[in-house]
């Protein structure tokens, strides 16, 4: 890759010269680094900083406004009702491709013996999807999904329908809040210059079903991903 | 992509007596302008953006080597690779030489403008790689085999009827006497037949909306799904990306994404805005097992340094052109080259020479409302101006203007006489056509003339009543 190396050096030498100056100092680019590990917040907007007790009637409501539609479950044992309810309602199949999450593998599945339930990554043929979240944002009733073994991404994209389990206690106020979290969560140490690394291979920002107005600028929704999003908000002590 | 940017003038009058054109411009302007206002109300916070986001790209530019390199070593911390490219030639070896390693046959592609950019699609097919075009805009003009005319609506120049008669003639294994009564049988069919490429494809393609030095991250910003399918099924992923696509951090990328869809289409997010870190870890049941950069330079670093720097900023949101009167009237496709409207008029005599894209900042009315909607602040009007000057010192401009601007110049240095003509030139066209108001011909002004009339002068010249005024103390 001698080629590779002398294009990066090349690259970097045409910035350089461009802004009359040679590789900066160590001193200065050793403050820059510092910010990155710093990361200090930019203007959050007022939308973003609602206060805990109304996240969850915010998020919905931004969802809502998406095309994301929303139920209320006040524990987990009625989750596998609540689903089996929604299947009904819009006619579709009582199969479900579920994550293999702690949270949803220990959901009373058995209480509805007619619900067809297998865990894992999406086989082009699921119908639909059922997942959690690893949080939730009220600005804009944005869900993020986080890869891992027990979130394959495939899940978020690949079936007609898609039902997130999403807890209330996990609902921030602003993108800033949710990526503090995963900073919390999921950090360690690498070999990265601000040497920690947090980030799973994918991180989606979901935002209700998917959609198009590539045709006459006219909005339809259920383009390549999902169609419906059905979003089962799960009371555990705040919002 | 091979340009028609010296044929502007050509192609704009093209586009003018064009009725299909026409009528999808009638239809696509209004309500994109509707739309970011609406966006943009949702945010009370807006102005204060842009400012922000415009200090947050200038400190990025100044330290691009800095951040560049942090972004760089992220991505290989992490198992990603990293190629750098310092032009479009060098870019598609290096896309080509990843398919080949996984002896890849079909390619499925999220949008990405430096594909177009680059003309990957072509040097794929001369390989023997099939591309596929997988956001809805750009499939059907790869069955079409057409350029886009937007930067984030590529088919925004088609009708429905366009559609129809695309799909009929391309999906020949599906009825032939099946209805299209509404554009969702439209999207229902691209979605079924592109299903399957997608689970059949070897490498994914897409483009990135940023780059965060702070985790290595690439991200893009979607409402089809598309792109997620795109980079999540096949066995490799490769991002191309430009070099002033990086933001510093996270909170950073905050910034822009507020601005983004909002400016766009009027969202207040976008459906999907995905982070890809590094290919598959060991514990994730899926995702691609390789994840390459191709970082392209193409002639952005040497716009750092120059007057036109500012527009390394661009995000590529599109409100400039979805509000610019000269791009409303004929369209993306008569810029003849990848980006069209007000940011095309700046950005492509840099990355393609004045000498074949001259016309472009020369087709602009200097309305300034490109400026006023840009979230990134971009003083688009004066980079034009910038490269008229460019033009002119270059003498790329045609005889007839400079010796035009010759002999204005001449009288303007000579102020007496330039009163004394203008006053004179005025009273007698201000007698002439005192009767109809205006001319219809004019001798040396056909360039006028021939689309538009020409008030009569009345009153005064403008220097005759500005000197009345200040007597008047009115000014």
């Amino acid at each position: 890759m001698e080629q590779g190396i002398d294009a990066r050096a090349r690259i970097l030498g045409r910035i350089r010269r461009g802004l009359r100056r040679g590789p900066l100092p160590d001193s200065l680019a050793a403050g820059l680094v510092a910010r990155l590990r710093t990361h200090p917040r930019n203007l959050v907007p007022a939308r973003g900083r609602t206060p805990p007790a109304e996240r969850a009637a915010r998020f919905a409501a931004e969802l809502e406004k998406e095309h994301g539609t929303v139920a209320r479950a006040a524990s987990a044992a009625e989750i596998p009702g609540l689903i089996a309810a929604y299947l009904a309602q819009h006619n579709l199949p009582a199969a479900l491709r579920v994550a293999p999450d702690p949270l949803l593998e220990r959901l009373p599945w058995a209480d509805r013996p007619m619900l067809k339930v297998a865990f894992g990554r999406a086989e082009p043929s699921d119908a639909v999807s059922v997942t959690s979240c690893f949080a939730a944002v009220a600005e804009t009733g944005t869900m993020l999904m986080l890869s891992g073994p027990d979130h394959p991404t495939t899940l978020n994209i690949l079936p007609d329908t898609h039902i997130v389990v999403l807890r209330t206690s996990r609902i921030v106020g602003a993108y800033e809040d949710a990526f503090d979290l995963i900073r919390a969560e999921r950090g360690t140490a690498g070999a990265t210059p601000t040497g920690t690394r947090f980030m799973p291979r994918n991180v989606m920002m979901i935002t209700g079903p998917s959609r198009s107005a590539d045709i006459e600028q006219t909005l339809e929704l259920g383009a390549h991903g999902p169609r419906r999003v059905h979003v089962i908000l799960l009371e555990d002590g705040t919002g | 992509m091979l340009t028609t940017s010296p044929a502007f003038k050509q192609n704009a009058a093209r586009a003018l007596n064009d009725p299909g054109l026409q009528k999808a411009l009638a239809n696509v302007r209004p309500r994109f302008i509707e739309k970011r206002a609406k966006g943009v109300a949702t945010l009370p916070e807006f102005e204060q953006l842009r400012e922000i986001g415009r200090d947050l790209k200038n400190h990025t530019i100044a330290h691009l080597d800095v951040y560049l390199d942090a972004y760089a070593r992220a991505v290989e911390a992490q198992g990603g690779r990293v190629h750098w490219a310092e032009t479009a030639e060098d870019a598609r070896r290096i896309v080509l030489e990843i398919c080949r390693a996984v002896g890849a046959r079909t390619v499925t592609k999220g949008k990405s403008m430096i594909s177009e950019e680059i003309a990957l699609n072509e040097h794929l097919e001369a390989a023997g790689i099939q591309p596929v075009e997988t956001d809805l805009g750009e499939y059907i003009l790869q069955l079409r085999k057409e350029p886009p005319s937007h930067i984030i609506g590529p088919a925004f120049h088609l009708n429905r009827e366009d559609w129809i008669e695309a799909f009929r003639k391309s999906h020949t294994h599906r009825p032939a006497d099946r209805a299209f009564a509404e554009r969702r049988d439209l999207l229902t069919e691209a979605r079924e037949v592109l299903r399957d490429r997608f689970l059949a494809a070897d490498v994914g393609i897409t483009g990135a909306n940023m780059l965060i030095a702070e985790t290595g991250s690439s991200v893009i910003v979607t409402n089809e799904g598309n792109g997620d399918l795109t980079q999540t099924l096949p066995k490799v992923h490769i991002v191309l990306a430009s070099i002033e696509k990086v933001v510093p951090t996270l909170e950073d990328a905050c910034v822009i994404l507020r601005m983004l869809a909002r400016s766009a289409v009027g969202q207040d997010f976008s459906t999907y805005v995905t982070f890809s870190t590094g290919p598959r870890r060991p514990e994730d049941p899926d995702g691609p097992e390789q994840y390459h950069v191709v970082l392209l330079d193409n002639g952005r670093s040497n716009m750092v340094g120059t007057e036109f720097q500012d527009m390394l900023r661009c995000i590529r949101c599109a409100a400039c052109m979805n509000h610019c009167p000269v791009y409303g009237s004929v369209g993306g496709h008569s810029y003849g080259w990848v980006y069209p409207g007000p940011m095309g008029a700046v950005l492509t005599p840099s990355l393609i020479g004045v000498d074949k894209a001259g016309h472009l900042p020369n087709a602009s009315t200097f309305c300034g409302r490109c400026e006023s909607v840009c979230p990134m602040k971009i003083p688009l009007p004066k980079m034009m101006r910038h490269w008229r000057e460019r033009e002119f010192e270059r003498h790329l401009t045609p005889r007839a203007t400079r010796v035009g601007l010759g002999v204005w110049a001449w009288f303007a240095k000579r102020p007496g006489i330039y009163r004394l003509g203008t006053r004179i030139a005025m009273r007698t066209l201000g007698l002439i056509g005192r009767r109809r108001g205006r001319f219809a011909w004019l001798p040396l002004a056909k360039g006028w003339t021939s689309g538009r009339d020409m008030p009569a002068p009345e009153g005064e010249t403008f220097h005759a009543r500005y000197e009345r005024l200040k007597r008047q103390g009115l000014v």
